[in-house]
Order: structure tokens, then C-alpha cells, then sequence
């Protein structure tokens, strides 16, 4: 399976991204991309600070869990660190697989990881105030409900 | 051992890092917290709710009664909000 994890202060470009997984790749016959944008409600800036070796490790331990689960052809993740305006991209994931099932499964499993065990913390400027970001149980409960799948499929 | 500080933990600690010798009788990740919380004002600031407080040893999540035995560098942070 190809594997591609940066964390990286640069944008991305999603497009590109995606067809570099495909390319030359006749296996693969679904390919989904999720793309986290920093969101303008009431923010003008965001800084995403990580915990460098720590980021990389956990989200190849969780494109690994990933791969034993789904019949994957491809995954790549990005995450950018450092500060951020609306408009901006966070994060993208993007796997590939022979079917579509797995693809969107996988995707979906990999971004409620990163939201709740990839050590990122967000830190929010509104006027002349920052504050950081506190966790969303919302988020919490979306990771928690594979570990469920997990524990019924035993 | 090596001790590592992120988000709101390293601003009320006020480093992003730091070498420790423990005493022996800190033997979990929840006895280094408590430990620390008597080192001063700002270490009994940042780990004033200590269920809030998340850890990891040698880069991998674990939970307060872990061990430390045989760990080189201990990262304590709040919960993540990546993505």
C-alpha cells in the first residue's frame, strides 16, 4: 500500500495530492479526499501547534489500524501546523481502495482519529484575544463509535 | 527523564521543556503529576484538574497509572483538537 504522512507548514494542493495516489494505479478503483478548512466564524487567525515525532507516529498507527481493517490501496494525510486564516487548509486524507465502500470508510475513521488522538492543539485569535480550543465531546463520541464497530465485529 | 509541555500546559508552565530526576517514590504517570504539582505555583496552575491532563510516554498515548519505568521523555498536554 502506499503510504504518504507530512505534517508541514506549507499549503497543499488536494488535486495534486490525489492524482500523485492514482497515478499508474489501474487497482484502484475509488479514490476519496477530505479536506479540513479553517472556518471564519468569528476567528481572524488560528495557530495549530503539534508534538513533532509524536503527530507522525500516531497517524501511522492509525493508518495501520486503517489497513488491517479495510482492503486499502492508498493513504495519504496531511496536517499543517502553525497559524492559519479562514479560507485556509488544516488538514486532508485521502484513500484509495478497489471499491468505494472501503474508501469512505477508511477516510472517515482517519479524520475522527486525528481529531481526538493526533497531538495537534488549536489556538483561536478573535479581536485582541486568543484562546485555545477546547475538545468537542461531539468528537470524542465520533472516534469512540469504531471502537464499538470493532468490539461487534469480534 | 526528559518532560515535554504543549498548548496550555507549556504556556502555565511557562517552558516547553525540562530534564527531571524524580524522587523513587514516583512511580506512575499520576505520581509524576502530583510531583510536579508541589515543584510551584505555576506547575499546581497546569495541573490544577489533573483529569483533564493527557500523556504520552516515548510518543505514544497512555493513561495516569502507567508506569514510568525505563521511559525517556514524558509529554503531558490537554485534550487534542486536530483535524
Amino acid at each position: 500500500m502506499m503510504r504518504t504522512i507530512r505534517l508541514q507548514r506549507e499549503d497543499f494542493d488536494a488535486g495534486a495530492e490525489q492524482a500523485a495516489l492514482a497515478r499508474g494505479r489501474p487497482d484502484i478503483g475509488a479514490l476519496v479526499a477530505f479536506t479540513g478548512i479553517c472556518r471564519g466564524d468569528g476567528i481572524s487567525a488560528m495557530t495549530l501547534e503539534h508534538y513533532p515525532g509524536m503527530a507522525e507516529e500516531e497517524i501511522a498507527r492509525h493508518v495501520e489500524e486503517a489497513e488491517r481493517r479495510w482492503s486499502l490501496k492508498g493513504v495519504t494525510i496531511i496536517h499543517r501546523f502553525g497559524r492559519l486564516v479562514p479560507g485556509d487548509n488544516i488538514v486532508l486524507v485521502v484513500t484509495a481502495s478497489a471499491h468505494r465502500a472501503a474508501a469512505f470508510a477508511a477516510a472517515e475513521f482517519l479524520m475522527d482519529y486525528l481529531k481526538t488522538q493526533a497531538p495537534f492543539w488549536k489556538r483561536e485569535e478573535r479581536g485582541d484575544s486568543a484562546s485555545w480550543v477546547d475538545a468537542k465531546a461531539a468528537d470524542d463520541q465520533a472516534a469512540e463509535r469504531w471502537n464499538r464497530r470493532a468490539d461487534a465485529a469480534e | 527523564m526528559k518532560l515535554l509541555y504543549f498548548a496550555w500546559v507549556r504556556e502555565r508552565i511557562g517552558k516547553a521543556d525540562e530534564e527531571v530526576e524524580a524522587p523513587a517514590h514516583v512511580r506512575t504517570v499520576a505520581d509524576l503529576v502530583g510531583w510536579l504539582s508541589g515543584r510551584g505555583e505555576q506547575y499546581a496552575y497546569a495541573f490544577e484538574n489533573p483529569k483533564v491532563i493527557r500523556a504520552a510516554i516515548d510518543r505514544a498515548h497512555v493513561r495516569a497509572d502507567t508506569a514510568l519505568a525505563g521511559a525517556h521523555e514524558i509529554a503531558f498536554f490537554p485534550p487534542m483538537t486536530g483535524g
